[in-house]
């Protein structure tokens, strides 16, 4: 499907929103790379902090493409940053020692850049995928990218209400890595212990938010150590002990096991989130339920929202939409 | 030429008016201050330790004590106490013995360290209406779990799970052996933990049998004297501690004077009766950290695997490098004793002036660890001058897992941290084997005073938490965006990777 009911949905709850951040993510739009890392940048201007991350993507792999992202300019949006994308692939031969080469030149390309290239932030990395988003309302940051000309089948939408970071095209959601986007709504007070946890394991937090250790944790826990989506969810967002003790023996053991070993990867505070790769979606709430989350589902589309307002403006005829418990995962798999 | 006395250090005063010459100062004062002749009640302040036995026990509030009631010149280098001590030494040519933890004036770290609350952006949880989870588990854990297809389609865990000590609450009792204090102490403190659902240590002094009944609550330590060591002492253990280093006084060993040592200490210690216990400085077995993991081991083999195996060392100024090295071994966790730990004796030296204060060391060895990719591998457990709930609730966003605690349950007990521990008259029945004074503390209330410590503080922990927003100890931990520095300069915020309050 196409961005435009997205958006729709989206700009419907624009008093969530304080007009300073709202950004798109879909699944499927390029079809004609799909080998490819789909790199999406922020520059700050296209001469110095351009030629620094066309140097960097050179010497780990080939820039199969290259162009600015097309924008279409919108009364209300302050333009801050050129949106640009590469098409890129890594040369798995220089990383060695690694299982996934690939992958890990892509991390340390993207930690890499926004970490140490002024002027220039890398926020989309996987493949036929991309990240749209800015500081404006939901339905102008959709014109300006021209939301509704591209075609996903998977489609995540955020609308922000920004305290930390106000107005900066960095801190809109989705966040993104490699094949992960995250939309969240919340504020994880766990955040240093979660932010030691993961850069313990190599990754860097750049983005001056929460929000980008829910993508990294899906990628160690998902990606590295090769956890299921239910499992990671409870690494996350765990059963209670008082659930644990309960439990049939072998259950017990299993939580218990997933409690001690990625006890730092767990999340507290308010929150509700979905995680999007390329195969499925998967979304859930803090472990008491402090934010809002509704699902819809009408056999072929899952849909995951804070508002069921939102759900109805896409599918107006939908019956089954229910509230998952707190902490249950909700999961929407791709069928082909 | 004779150097005479020295001041008075305390001077106790009785208003006569008060006084109904019950007499009940003179029982309990084990120190002599008390005299009662013919009636009159007769003082001499000199023998005055300040521990307060005979003002909590006088029916009148009669008795009054003042500290350092003779002035000295002032002058900001040369103190009274510096005078003094010189004065002593020369009279003596012996070094100076301490009890207690470091008495110097240096800055509480822990008291420029601020905690943090919501407010809007995330609601607070209340910890009446919902659950608050302290479980602590200490004890090695796998780097990642690994799963099997089975062939019903489901997964199984493949990970096998090292033992851990399951607490409800991450408050231990730290290590105080029978012998340092007495059997109705460390009885009283078994009862509690047992209680509560915590653990306690057994000190370097081997197990007593009227503590076997609590040995699942038991923690049992191997120190460089191997006192009351043996395979029966290690099997009854929850978890086995190797003590290499104290606080109070690194790089030195333990001494529990002889007077101390009687019969049933001499017994479970497996001493002679009256004689010194002397534990030697460093373990001669261990000169290096390849011959401490090789103890570890031969530690686990003796006890087929089945405990947890921690290693004990004093905060040193190199402390995260050991304890990296530690974390390597199959050790299951490292203590942490700071500089503020408490002993029955010390070299006064040792005591103010050897190690470094255990909040910075906690960061410091939550960093490397961090840095290094192993820190949820392995337990941290600090001890060393922990007051009350809200320096737990630092010590662990700082990076720990779990704290000991010492000094506090002794005053839990009635101690008044006096100081004078060494000498083994403890008016109160704790740091002292004279059975009168030891009968003095009864056990029944002696472990409800220190259950409802714990439990007090374990309440005041689940507080701080849920107004922080946050329902479980491990999200606290390590958690450091939740402190704030006050008054700290940059040097140890760096160290404590904490920001300065208002960033
Ligand atoms: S305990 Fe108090 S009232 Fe009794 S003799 Fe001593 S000072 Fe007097
Ligand atoms: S335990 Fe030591 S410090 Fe406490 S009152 Fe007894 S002798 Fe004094």
């Amino acid at each position: 499907m196409d961005g435009s009911a997205i958006k729709d949905a989206l700009s419907l709850m624009d008093e969530r929103g304080s007009g300073e951040g709202a950004g798109y993510v879909a699944y499927g739009i390029y079809p004609d790379f799909p080998d490819c890392y789909a790199l999406h940048v922020f520059f700050d201007n296209i001469v110095e902090p351009k030629s620094k991350v066309d140097d960097l993507l050179s010497k780990w792999g080939v820039i199969v493409h290259q162009e600015e992202i097309p924008t279409y300019e919108q009364p209300r949006l302050k333009r801050q940053h050129i949106p640009w994308r590469y098409f890129f692939k890594p040369n798995k031969d220089l990383m060695v020692g690694s299982l996934t080469p690939e992958e890990d030149i892509i991390i340390k390309t993207v930690m890499g850049i926004n970490s140490g290239i002024n002027g220039a932030l890398v926020f989309s990395s996987g493949k036929n995928m991309g990240v749209f988003k800015a500081a404006g309302w939901p339905e102008d940051v959709a014109n300006f990218y021209r939301i509704d000309s591209y075609k996903g089948y998977i489609w995540l939408a955020h609308n922000r209400y920004p305290t930390n970071t106000p107005g900066w095209w960095g801190g809109a959601h989705p966040f993104n890595l490699l094949d992960w986007s995250v939309v969240h709504n919340g504020e994880i007070t766990s955040y240093g212990t979660n932010r030691q946890y993961v850069e313990s394991n190599g990754y860097k937090c750049t983005m001056s938010t929460d929000t980008e250790v829910v993508a990294y944790l899906f990628d160690l826990l998902g990606r590295k150590h090769e956890l299921p989506e239910n499992f990671i969810v409870k690494a996350l967002a765990p059963h209670f002990w008082d659930e644990i003790d309960s439990m049939q023996p072998r259950e017990r053991e299993l939580n218990r096991a997933i409690r001690l070993t990625y006890g730092p990867a767990m999340m507290n505070g308010p929150f509700g989130i979905v995680v999007a790769r390329s195969d499925g979606i998967v979304g859930f709430t803090d472990r008491i339920k402090l934010r809002p989350l509704v699902v819809g589902d009408d056999g072929d589309r899952l849909y995951i929202s804070s508002e069921e307002a939102a759900i109805r403006t896409v599918d107006p005829d939908i019956e089954n939409i229910y509230m998952p418990k707190a902490g249950e995962p909700v999961i929407g798999r791709v069928v082909i | 030429m004779s150097l005479g006395s020295v001041p008075l250090k305390y001077r106790i005063d009785i208003d006569r008016d008060q006084c109904m010459r019950c007499m009940r100062c003179v029982e309990n004062c084990s120190y002599g201050v008390f005299r009662n002749e013919e009636g009159k009640l007769i003082l001499n302040s000199r023998k005055c330790t300040a521990c307060h036995r005979c003002i909590s026990m006088c029916p009148r509030d009669a008795i009054s004590l003042k500290e350092r009631p003779v002035d000295y010149r002032s002058h900001s280098l040369w103190t009274g106490e510096a005078r003094e001590d010189i004065i002593n030494q020369s009279r003596t040519g012996k070094i100076l013995l301490a009890g207690m933890g470091n008495a110097k004036e240096y800055p509480v770290i822990f008291d420029r360290l601020v905690l943090d609350a919501c407010q809007v952006t995330n609601p607070s949880i209340d910890p009446l209406r919902e659950p608050m989870e302290l479980r602590t588990h200490i004890g090695k854990k796998p780097p990642r779990l690994e799963f099997k297809k089975n062939e019903d389609g489901d997964v199984d865990l493949i990970t096998e799970l090292a033992p851990n000590l399951e607490l409800e609450t991450p408050i231990m009792i730290g290590h105080m052996s029978y012998g340092a204090i007495s059997l109705n102490a460390q009885r009283s403190i078994a009862k509690a933990v047992s209680k509560v659902g915590t653990f306690m240590g057994t000190g370097e002094g081997g197990l007593h049998e009227s503590i076997y009944p609590y040995q699942d609550n038991m923690i049992v330590q191997v120190a460089s004297g191997r006192f009351g060591v043996d395979i029966n002492y290690l099997d009854r253990g929850a978890a086995i501690e190797i003590k290499i280093g104290q606080g109070a006084k690194p790089g030195i060993g333990g001494h529990l004077p002889g007077e101390k040592v009687c019969s049933d200490v001499s017994c479970t210690r497996m001493i002679p009766l009256g004689s010194d216990a002397i534990s030697p400085a460093p373990h001669h077995d261990i000169y290096s950290i390849e011959d401490l993991a090789q103890l570890v081991r031969g530690l686990k083999e003796a006890t087929q695997w089945k405990k947890p195996v921690f290693v004990k060392v004093a905060a040193v100024h190199n402390v995260a490098a050991i304890a990296a090295g530690i974390a390597r071994s199959s050790a299951d966790a490292v203590v942490i004793d700071g500089f503020r730990g408490g002993t029955g004796a010390a070299p006064k030296v040792f005591r103010d002036n050897v190690g470094i204060p255990i909040e910075a060391a906690i960061a410091s060895v939550d960093r490397k660890l961090n840095e290094q990719g192993i820190r949820n591998e392995i337990s941290i457990i600090a001890s060393g001058g922990i007051r009350n709930s809200a320096d737990i609730a630092k010590s662990i966003a700082l990076g720990a897992d779990a704290v000991y605690i010492g000094t506090a349950a002794l005053i839990a007990m009635g101690c008044r941290v006096c100081g004078s521990c060494y000498r083994g008259l403890c008016p109160w029945g704790i740091a002292t084997q004279r059975e009168d004074l030891v009968k003095r503390l009864d056990i029944d209330s002696g472990s409800r005073q220190v259950a409802n410590l714990i439990h007090a503080w374990t309440y005041e922990l689940s507080e701080l938490m849920g107004a922080a927003g946050i329902n479980s100890i491990e999200s606290l931990r390590g958690n450091r965006e939740r402190l704030r520095g006050y008054m700290l300069d940059e040097g140890s915020l760096d160290v404590l990777q904490i920001k300065p309050i208002g960033a």
